[in-house]
């Protein structure tokens, strides 16, 4: 059953590994702009949400065709990157993870939102009365008490990258090794007479993949919540 | 010695304080919406003021004519809510041990062992928050703005939210508190019987605004400071000694400057300081020394101030040899007995009109008449 090729192996290599390096990128920023969201009151607040919200409602294809004349080579974003810090992102697995990131981020800012929304401030004006300072009253209550929306968060962020597809073919194409990912490798074999047997194996491990990520985050959830709601 | 001025507007309402407290335990009284919270929120740095002055034993938190804020985390000053607001995700140790960690080791002043043995939760110290009663909860809160060792501590209304039964478990407690720690205390409560039992020292808010403050005695017996549905509970607040038990009527005789008094027995060795709450209600006013009569307490007075409540009933104030004690009664019996200032008059207080507040081993014991 397992019985992948190396180009095969390497999409599920890769498929994880973007998932990952998007999740975990994008979560201090996912955090930021949490908090902005949910505490701050500025000026164009509600243009900030929408922005990020945008990737949500537009066609995959069309935040792929963004990224591509922003992060392209010769976009205004992905040109500095280039020149002074030398970071590619175009037909790179690094595009990859960008495009993942920035397709589950609003996602991911919801679910933290709405766990921050949720935190008893009167609780951090306790802490502030301790002696805490604004960092550490974040650091030592805000945080752990949205640890579950975190986590929530996470996942879905890594689970929109698992499946992530339009945006991710538009930005860095399918070449396999560099930047094909399960959903490119499954549409490849789709696209291939004889390809069944391909799809039908990597759409399994890409659904084995969806559940153990599951799994893990109800635990994770499970085990947060009984602490933080037991205490 | 605590020093508040300050104007702070909220919305319509505008409030407006001046006042200094060098007692051990001051009370901001006065009913709901009179602004407490807000001063006491404004001492404690999470309101900034819009103009004022705030002082603590000669450091200044707050000048806003000299644009000087110290932030909330800065202020060492310990806040008990209402609310206990224990950290649900921390065991009751860790909320305990949390402000201490934030206190420079050298202004770290309180022991653990002896405040988890002063408010009696050594056995509480593994659980969660979620799982303490309401009175569990709040001793733990006031352990832990006790712990990080603080200049000052604010109490806003800890015990408003506890049932009759809760209160009287936390009352010596907090009297310990008083009695035992060397921090200065500004408690905010809208209870009469809490504050005669309590404070050293009363500042009184109505609407926004201070109307009066000074020792407890003097402010007790002013009953036109009260809120009308607790004026009931008013009266004379005396510190008297016990002079002996009549272990045969099961009677305790406490020695004032007014003469003697017999309350139902209390458990106090002789000499023990007591504090009375007599009502005014319950002191019934003779024109000449009452015979024939069950009640035990008769005490010589003069009447020293008269003020008319309403169209039907008399405040009256005996001065009883330097005791002052506040009589209520009906304006007929006012003039039926044609009662004047420096009148000489009898005090009458049933024995059974006391009541034990509270009796619990180690903790000075209130009496009120009720």
């Amino acid at each position: 059953m397992l019985d992948l090729t190396p180009d095969e192996w390497n999409a599920v290599h890769l498929s994880i590994k973007v998932g990952l390096c998007a999740m975990a990128a994008s979560l201090p920023f996912g955090i930021g702009i949490a908090l902005l969201l949910a505490r701050g009151n500025f000026w164009g607040k509600s243009l900030l949400n929408g922005v990020v919200h945008l990737p949500l409602v537009l066609p995959p294809v069309v935040t792929g065709y963004l990224l591509l004349l922003s992060f392209g080579r010769r976009g205004p974003i992905g040109s500095l990157l280039d020149q002074y810090f030398g970071i590619v992102f175009s037909f790179r697995w690094t595009g990859a993870a960008l495009a993942c990131a920035i397709m589950g981020f609003p996602l991911m800012v919801r679910a933290i939102r709405l766990s921050i929304e949720a935190v008893d401030r009167r609780l951090e004006s306790a802490a502030g009365t301790l002696g805490a300072s604004p960092l550490w009253v974040f650091a030592t209550v805000t945080l752990p008490l949205i640890l579950p929306g975190v986590v929530a968060g996470m996942i879905l962020s890594f689970a929109k990258a698992m499946g992530e597809f339009g945006a991710t073919i538009t930005f860095v194409s399918n070449i396999p090794g560099e930047t094909q990912t399960l959903p490119s490798a499954i549409y490849t074999f789709t696209q291939v007479p004889g390809g069944d047997a391909g799809a039908m194996r990597l759409t399994l491990i890409s659904i084995a993949i969806s559940m153990i990520a599951l799994v893990v985050s109800e635990i994770f959830a499970r085990r947060i919540g009984q602490r933080v709601d037991a205490g | 010695m605590l020093f508040v001025d300050i104007h702070h507007r909220l919305g319509a309402f505008d409030l407006e304080a001046s006042f200094q407290s060098a007692g051990r335990l001051t009370a901001l009284f006065g009913p709901s919406g009179s602004g407490k919270t807000s001063i006491i929120n404004i001492i404690a740095g999470l309101i900034r003021p819009d103009s004022g002055r705030i002082v603590i034993d000669g450091k200044t938190l707050v000048d806003t004519a000299q644009r000087s804020f110290v932030p909330v985390h800065r202020r060492q000053v310990g806040f008990v809510f209402q609310d206990a607001r224990l950290f649900p995700h921390l065991s009751v140790r860790s909320n305990l041990l949390y402000g201490r960690w934030f206190t420079p080791q050298a202004e770290r002043y309180a022991e653990f062992g002896r405040v988890v043995e002063m408010l009696g939760i050594g056995h509480l110290l593994a659980r969660r928050p979620a799982l303490l009663s309401g009175g569990e909860k709040q001793r733990v809160a006031i352990g832990r703005a006790l712990l990080a060792s603080p200049k000052l501590l604010l109490m806003d209304e800890p015990l408003a939210s506890l049932d009759d039964a809760r209160k009287s478990e936390i009352m010596p407690y907090l009297e310990r508190l008083r009695d035992e720690t060397k921090i200065p205390i500004v408690y905010v409560s809208h209870s009469i019987a809490e504050v005669a039992r309590l404070a050293t020292d009363i500042v009184v808010m109505t609407n926004g605004k201070l109307a009066a403050s000074g020792p407890t005695g003097e402010i007790m017996r002013r009953l036109d400071l009260l809120p009308p549905e607790e004026v009931g509970e008013g009266g004379a607040v005396l510190d008297m000694k016990v002079l002996g038990h009549d272990e045969a009527f099961g009677m305790t005789v406490l020695g004032t400057r007014a003469g003697e008094m017999r309350v139902p027995r209390i458990d106090r060795p002789l000499g023990a300081a007591v504090r009375v709450r007599i009502r005014a209600r319950d002191v019934m006013i003779g024109t000449e020394r009452p015979k024939g009569l069950s009640a035990l307490n008769i005490l010589p007075g003069r009447i020293a101030e008269i003020s008319q409540v309403d169209g039907s009933q008399v405040d009256l104030k005996l001065d009883c040899h330097g005791d002052i004690l506040v009589s209520r009664i009906t304006r007929q019996s006012f003039q039926t007995l044609h009662l004047a200032i420096g009148r000489e008059v009898f005090a009458v207080i049933k024995t059974v009109a006391f009541d034990r507040a509270n009796l619990s081993p180690g903790a000075p014991l209130v009496l009120t008449s009720d």
